[in-house]
């Protein structure tokens, strides 16, 4: 054993850290020790895998950094999915931006395939057949992917990020701290939902709005959610993650009832004692709602659906309600998935009908990270509370919210149209 | 007056103090060619982090700020450190590969529930390497 400050290395975690397994290991450590410190870790625990985040293009420092690796011949460790690239590689004509953003968005997905990356190119690596089980350590990036793998799946992550994320695949170890430890994992805060709440659940939008809700209550706490109806979907609990996530940093939540880790409030709580008690009422939800349009509701330039990735199961929804319009739609209307899902559906036989329909279906980005609308500034209608989040700031998105039963009949109309008072 | 902080990433910096009314996520809320914060919905909406030490009363946010954190100090419109209510392990990241990348310094800096109040309501201030930070009254804000 060997002490570096506070924390304790194993004998091959400090011969990584002085250099004896190879420069890129080294390099990896020191991020992982850095990180270790800020976090106040006191041992480094093996992951057995890793999804990296910092494969978008942020400018220079993201190809410097992965330059920096691979001129060190460094190499994940552990099976190492990629999140979303600034562009679609699979439909590359879909790229709107010049042709030097595309060269350095392709460029960086190349450093991070040479580092031993698996290309999957997606926000939603849960939505794979093969993902994370309940207690497994893991490193995992993107902050709607970590809110949903330790809450829903009772996988083991902290919250990583940009370098960490690729640190942690090729070192094969991260702290040991934050949702690494159980006792962090227990609730904090208890989100009663009123009966009114609980109700409209059975709209997607809603649980958008919850989540939104949740962030902002959550204060760093994990949140224990009680009045969630049983049958609230993985796609639900999705969008109610990654919008919690957008708002409030929150990187773990407790469904009672439904997420494993919360049989019962007491378990999720565990022996904590007297928990903060918050209710969320229909009106909280709807200022939550209010809070994210930055457009009235009008006409629309454009719909965009998929922020975190569509599922098949999204699509099924998405099919279904395009069959009951006629004719093709009226606006823009873009779909982002994994590559991995599209296959999917593809092979299911849905793609022709959905994309007759007038529905572009994106793969490897998404529409608020790649110049891909016609009409970026324009209006856009979305049932995604993490895009409406954000698009706004990223490219001068206006947005409208709303579920995706009334995104598509939006689409068709031309305007937004809510089928729900 | 100084207070005594615990040091996250170590460095020295000094130049006025811009305190965020709420926190921020770097990614989504911060231009990364220019420093100015581009959230519509946030209080300090339209000011520039560059040339400021950032004062951040809690974490928020993606987990690409560590890229946008090291983009900023790259092209020289980063903040000058980084003061927080809160640990936030992204922004310690996104300091420590800027430094093995370009050698800029970036000091982050964690103060507790009652010392993060007093040093964000300062106007200006010193980050030195002993993990103090000293009140500099003299040192003008720059708007």
């Amino acid at each position: 054993m060997t002490r570096t400050a506070e924390i304790e290395l194993t004998d091959e975690q400090a011969d990584g850290l002085s250099g004896g397994r190879g420069l890129g290991v080294q390099r990896a450590m020191q991020i992982i020790v850095a990180l270790g410190r800020a976090s106040g870790a006191h041992r480094l625990i093996p992951v057995t895998r890793a999804h990296v985040d910092g494969v978008l293009y942020h400018g220079q420092a993201s190809q410097d950094f992965v330059e920096w690796l691979t001129s060190a011949d460094a190499h994940v460790a552990i099976p190492t999915t990629l999140n979303v690239a600034s562009l679609d590689l699979l439909h590359p004509w879909l790229f709107r931006g010049d042709e030097a953003a595309a060269t350095a968005g392709r460029r960086l997905v190349d450093g991070y395939l040479q580092l031993g990356c698996l290309p999957t190119m997606t926000c939603a690596p849960y939505q794979d057949r093969d993902r994370p089980g309940l207690g497994e350590d893991i490193a995992w990036a993107e902050s709607n992917a970590i809110v949903f793998v330790n809450s829903v799946l009772g996988a083991r992550t902290a919250r990583y990020g940009d370098f960490s994320d690729i640190a942690a695949a090729i070192a094969g170890c991260v702290p040991y701290a934050g949702l690494h430890r159980p006792e962090v994992r227990l609730a904090g805060l208890v989100v009663e939902l009123d009966p009114d709440a609980a109700a409209s659940m059975t709209d997607d939008s809603a649980l958008g709005a919850l989540g939104l809700v949740v962030g902002e209550l959550a204060a760093g706490r994990v949140p224990a959610i009680v009045g969630l109806p049983a049958d609230t979907t993985e796609d639900g609990l999705k969008a109610l993650g990654a919008a919690a996530a957008s708002s409030g940093s929150v990187a773990m939540f407790h469904a009672v009832g439904i997420t494993p880790e919360a049989p019962d409030l007491e378990t999720a709580a565990g022996r904590a004692g007297e928990l903060a008690r918050v209710r969320v009422d229909a009106a909280m939800l709807a200022r939550a709602v209010a809070g994210l349009a930055t457009a009235p509701d009008g006409s629309i330039d454009a719909v965009a659906l998929g922020t975190p990735h569509f599922s098949v199961s999204e699509f099924g929804r998405l099919r279904a309600f395009l069959g009951e319009i006629t004719g093709p739609v009226q606006v823009e209307f873009s779909v982002s998935t994994s590559r991995a899902v599209l296959a999917e559906i593809t092979s299911l036989g849905w793609l022709e009908g959905i994309e007759a329909a007038g529905v572009t279906v994106v793969t490897d980005t998404c529409t608020y990270v790649s110049r891909i609308l016609r009409h970026p500034g324009g209006i856009t209608m979305t049932n995604s509370a993490k895009w409406a989040f954000y698009a706004p700031a990223n490219m001068d998105a206006r947005v409208v919210y709303g579920s995706l039963r009334d995104c598509v009949e939006s689409a068709r109309a031309g305007t937004v149209v809510r089928t729900r008072a | 007056m100084t207070v005594v902080a615990t040091t996250l990433v170590p460095g020295c910096a000094a130049g006025p103090v811009l305190a965020l009314a709420q926190p921020l996520s770097l990614w989504g809320g911060v231009d990364p060619e220019s420093g100015l914060i581009v959230e519509p919905r946030h209080p300090d909406h339209g000011r520039c982090v560059a040339g400021h030490i950032l004062a951040m009363p809690a974490s928020r946010g993606s987990s690409s700020s560590s890229s946008v954190l090291a983009e900023l100090l790259r092209r020289g419109v980063g903040p000058l450190g980084i003061v927080l209510g809160e640990p936030d392990e992204i922004l310690v990241v996104g300091a420590v590969v800027a430094r093995e990348l370009y050698g800029v310094d970036c000091p982050v800096m964690l103060l507790g529930r009652d010392d993060y109040p007093i040093v964000a309501a300062w106007r200006a201030a010193t980050i030195d390497l002993d993990g103090t930070i000293t009140r500099d009254a003299v040192r003008p804000a720059i708007s």
